[in-house]
C-alpha cells in the first residue's frame, strides 16, 4: 500500500528526475539503507543515545555527582569504593576521565609491581597492610558475576633491605615500628644473611631487615583491568577525553578571626575529546585528582598555586613527574628460585622475574643526575655506569649479565616529602587529591581509594587516619618524611 | 613483568549501560570462559536484569561465606583446652586426620569429636592429614599454633594458594615432611618460598595444575632445598611418556610387524 502511495505521489516530472539520477551513476545500497534504519529506530527507541538536536554519543555526560581526572589505578580504586560505600544503591553517579585508553605511559603498567611493608611512617605500614589484604581476597572485592577469576601472579618472595653501619640503627627502629602495626619483619646479620642467600656478598652490610610475610610483587596489569571491569559494572562512565578546563566560582569570606579567605568550588570541568577541538563542560560536584605524573599541571589548571608565594592560595601541588628506568636481564648462574627483592645501601635493587634466570632491577638516581622527564627514552649508559657497578659488587654473580630489554616509566614525585597528598584542598573546597605517592601509588592504591572515599562521603578519614598526608601540610612546613637507610 | 603491552581493544563509551561492553572485555581477557553452555540463560538474563545479577551475586557471595565460616578460629577452645587441642579439632571438623606424640591416628567418626580428644592438652601434635580439606588462609592460623608439627600433608586442598604458603615459615623448625600434591592453586611462585623450611626431607609438588613448567620448577625447587628430597612431576612425566615406550613392545602387539 505504501509502495502505491509512492508511485502515486511521484509525478511524471519526479519519475523523469529520478530516472535521471539513476542514469547518473548513483547505486541504491538496499541493505545499507536497511541497516541504518534499523539502527535508527533502535536509537529511537527507550533506553537508545538519541538527541534530537545533535548526536553526542561520543562525548561524556552532561553531568557528574564526581569527576575523577585519571583512570590509572589510584582513580580507578577511588571509583570502586565510592561505588561500595555509597549509602544506596545507584546514589553517585561517577565519571572516570583517562586521556590514554592503551596506559602507554602511565605508571600503574609500567611498574616494577612490589608491596612491601617496610616503611617508617606507621601511616605507609596500614595503607600497605590492608592493600595486601585486598590483594589477598582479590576475588571476593573484585568478582563479576560470570566473569573468570583474577590471577595477580603474587610472587609471595619478600623484600630484603640492606643497610650499612650508619644506617643500622634507623633500620632498627623502623623494624620495631613496623611490628608494632602488624607487619612480619625479621632482622638478619651478616652472618645469617651469608647462611640463607650465599650468593650475596656481605662486605659492608651491618644489618639486613627480611619481610617474612604479605611482601612480595605482582602483575598490575591485572589488578587494573580486574578493577575496570569491576567498576564498569557497577555502574561507573569512562571518558576517552582530556581536561582542560576548570569554571570554579568564588567566595570572599572572612575567619573568625578577621583574616580574608577566598573560598573557590569548581562547577564545570571542560573535557576535550581526543583529535579534535571538540570539549564537553561536564558539571560535577566533586573532583578527584588522581592524574598520577601530571597531576600538578591539573592543580595548576584549578587555580592552586596562583597567588604570593608563602600564602596558602600560592602554595603550589608539589608533584612533578621524574623520569625512571628498568632494565631486564639474563644472568645464567644468577640467584634462584628463593630470591627476595634485593634492596642495595647504594639504592640499586633487584628482583627475580619468572624461571629462566631472568631479574628486573634498576636504581634512583641521585637529584643531579635526574633524566629528562619530557619523554620516556631508555638511557642505556645509565646502567652500565650507575646500576651495574653496585649489582655485581653486591652479588658477584652478576659480573657476568646481559641486559635483554628495558622501559622507562614515570614516578609522580612529591618534591617537598616523596610522600602521597590524599583528601581535600583547604581553598578548592571540592577538589580532592590521590597523588604524588613517589613510586608507592600500586601499592597503596587500594587502601588510598577507601580512605580517599571515607573523607568525600563521611567528612573524615575513619580506618586509616591519612592526616599527615594532608595538602596544608605544603603551607605549615610539616614534612611526613620516610627515614630511609642509606 | 610489567613492560609495555599491546593495548587491548578500546572499550567504547559505557554510560548507556550498555553491559555488553564488560562481556566483551572479558571475552577479550579469556575467550573460552564465556563458551559454558549451560550458562548461556543464565548470562543473558544476568545481563539484562539488575535483579538477576543481584540473586547471583548474592548466592556467588554465600558460597564464600560457607568457607569462611568453616575457617573461623576456635578461639574458645584455644584458651580452655591449649593450641594443640584447638587445632586438632579444627581438623577433626574439616575431615582431616590428626596424630598427637606417641598415640595413633585420629579420624573424624560420625559421631563428633571423640572424648579422650579433650585429654590431651599437653601433648603436642606430630602429624596432619588435611587431604581435601577446605583450609584457607584464615584457617591456617590453626595449624600454625601447632608448634612441634613434623608432618602436614595438604593434598587437593582446594583453597590452599601461594599466599598460605608464604605463612608456613613459622613451622620452619620442627616441619620434616610436606606434601603439596593435587592442589590447584598453587603454583611455583608460592613454592619459592619454601625456603623457609631448612628442616624440611619430603617434599611432594607432583600434580600442580597451576605450575607452568613442571619439569624445571622441580630442579629449582630442588636447587632451592638441598638437603630435601623432592617428589615432583616425574610421576606425571612418566605418564606422558607411556605412547614412546611402546616401540619395545611391538613383539607382542597384535599389528603386524
Amino acid at each position: 500500500m505504501l509502495r502505491g502511495a509512492l508511485r502515486f505521489g511521484l509525478g511524471p516530472g519526479l519519475l523523469g528526475r529520478r530516472l535521471g539520477t539513476h542514469r547518473g551513476g548513483s547505486t541504491l545500497d538496499w541493505d545499507g539503507k536497511v541497516s541504518e534504519i534499523k539502527k535508527k529506530i533502535q536509537s529511537i527507541l527507550p533506553g537508545g543515545a538519541w538527541s534530537p538536536l545533535c548526536d553526542t554519543s561520543h562525548l561524556p555526560p552532561e553531568h557528574s555527582d564526581v569527576v575523577i581526572v585519571g583512570g590509572g589505578v589510584v582513580g580507578l580504586s577511588v571509583a570502586y569504593w565510592l561505588k561500595r560505600l555509597e549509602k544506596q544503591q545507584g546514589a553517585i553517579r561517577v565519571l572516570v576521565v583517562e586521556r590514554d585508553h592503551t596506559y602507554s605511559q602511565a605508571s600503574t603498567v609500567l611498574s616494577v609491581g612490589g608491596i612491601r611493608q617496610q616503611f617508617s611512617l606507621p601511616e605507609n605500614i596500614q595503607l600497605s597492610l590492608f592493600s595486601v589484604e585486598f590483594l589477598r581476597n582479590i576475588n571476593e572485592y573484585l568478582a563479576v558475576v560470570d566473569d573468570p577469576p583474577l590471577d595477580l601472579q603474587f610472587n609471595p618472595s619478600g623484600y630484603l633491605f640492606l643497610a650499612s653501619e650508619e644506617g643500622a640503627t634507623i633500620m632498627e627502629n623502623n623494624v620495631k615500628v613496623q611490628r608494632q602495626e602488624g607487619a612480619k619483619v625479621c632482622l638478619m646479620s651478616p652472618e645469617q644473611l651469608r647462611k640463607k642467600f650465599p650468593w650475596i656478598n656481605t662486605e659492608g652490610v651491618a644489618l639486613a631487615s627480611y619481610g617474612l610475610e604479605n611482601e612480595g610483587w605482582f602483575d598490575p596489569w591485572c589488578l587494573l583491568q580486574g578493577l575496570r571491569r569491576k567498576v564498569q559494572s557497577m555502574g561507573v562512565l569512562f571518558c576517552h577525553g582530556e581536561v582542560t578546563r576548570f569554571v570554579s566560582s568564588s567566595n570572599h569570606m572572612e575567619t573568625a578571626s578577621g583574616e580574608k579567605v577566598t573560598l573557590k568550588r569548581i562547577h564545570e570541568v571542560h573535557v576535550k575529546v581526543d583529535h579534535s577541538q571538540e570539549y564537553q563542560p561536564v558539571e560535577c560536584a566533586i573532583v578527584v585528582n588522581a592524574a598520577g605524573a601530571w597531576s600538578g599541571r591539573i592543580a595548576e589548571l584549578a587555580g592552586i598555586g596562583k597567588g604570593p608565594p608563602g600564602t596558602l592560595q600560592g602554595t603550589k601541588l608539589p608533584v612533578e613527574p621524574r623520569k625512571r628506568y628498568v632494565y631486564l636481564w639474563h644472568c645464567p648462574q644468577g640467584p634462584g628460585l628463593e630470591a627476595p627483592l634485593v634492596a642495595d645501601p647504594s639504592g640499586a635493587y633487584f628482583r627475580r622475574e619468572g624461571l629462566g634466570n631472568n631479574y628486573l632491577g634498576g636504581c634512583s638516581p641521585s637529584e643531579e643526575e635526574e633524566p629528562d622527564p619530557g619523554n620516556l627514552e631508555v638511557d642505556h649508559d645509565f646502567f652500565q655506569e650507575k646500576v651495574w657497578p653496585h649489582l655485581a659488587w653486591r652479588v658477584p654473580a652478576f659480573e657476568a649479565l646481559k641486559v635483554r630489554r628495558a622501559w622507562a616509566g614515570y614516578y609522580d614525585y612529591n618534591t617537598f616529602d616523596q610522600n602521597g597528598v590524599v583528601g581535600p584542598h583547604p581553598l578548592v573546597v571540592n577538589m580532592y587529591f590521590a597523588a604524588g605517592f613517589s613510586g608507592h601509588g600500586l601499592q597503596q592504591a587500594p587502601a588510598v581509594g577507601r580512605a580517599v572515599a571515607e573523607v568525600m562521603l563521611e567528612g573524615r578519614f575513619q580506618t586509616i587516619n591519612l592526616s599527615p598526608f594532608l595538602f596544608s601540610r605544603f603551607y605549615l612546613g610539616e614534612k611526613a618524611q620516610e627515614r630511609c637507610i642509606i | 613483568m610489567a613492560a609495555p603491552r599491546a593495548s587491548l581493544r578500546l572499550v567504547a563509551p559505557v554510560w548507556n549501560g550498555g553491559t555488553s561492553g564488560i562481556r566483551g572485555l572479558s571475552r577479550a581477557v579469556d575467550p573460552e570462559g564465556s563458551q559454558r553452555k549451560g550458562r548461556a540463560l543464565l548470562q543473558f538474563l544476568a545481563d539484562r536484569f539488575y535483579d538477576v545479577e543481584a540473586v547471583r551475586g548474592y548466592l556467588l557471595q554465600k558460597q564464600v561465606l560457607k568457607v569462611l565460616q568453616k575457617n573461623r578460629s576456635f578461639t574458645y577452645i584455644k584458651e580452655r583446652y591449649g593450641p594443640y587441642v584447638a587445632g586438632a579439632s579444627f581438623i577433626l571438623k574439616q575431615g582431616g586426620a590428626v596424630k598427637f606424640q606417641d598415640k595413633e591416628w585420629m579420624r573424624p567418626n560420625g559421631r563428633g569429636l571423640s572424648g579422650e580428644l579433650w585429654k590431651l592438652r599437653e601433648v603436642p601434635v606430630e602429624a596432619v592429614d588435611a587431604s581435601g580439606c577446605a583450609i584457607n588462609y584464615q584457617g591456617l592460623d590453626n595449624l600454625l599454633a601447632l608448634r612441634e608439627l613434623q608432618s602436614l600433608s595438604l593434598r587437593c586442598c582446594p583453597h590452599v594458594d601461594d599466599w598460605c604458603l608464604g605463612r608456613l615459615h613459622q613451622l620452619a623448625d620442627s616441619l620434616r615432611e610436606l606434601s603439596l600434591a593435587g592442589c590447584p592453586r598453587i603454583s611455583e611462585r608460592g613454592l619459592a618460598c619454601l625456603h623457609h623450611l631448612r628442616n624440611l626431607r619430603r617434599l611432594d609438588i607432583s600434580d600442580l595444575p597451576a605450575v607452568s613448567n613442571p619439569g624445571l620448577t622441580q630442579i629449582l625447587v630442588e636447587e632451592m632445598l638441598p638437603d630435601c628430597e623432592v617428589l615432583g612431576a616425574d610421576r606425571a612425566q612418566s605418564l606422558k611418556l607411556g605412547p614412546e615406550e611402546q616401540p619395545r613392545d611391538t613383539a607382542s602387539s597384535p599389528i603386524p610387524a
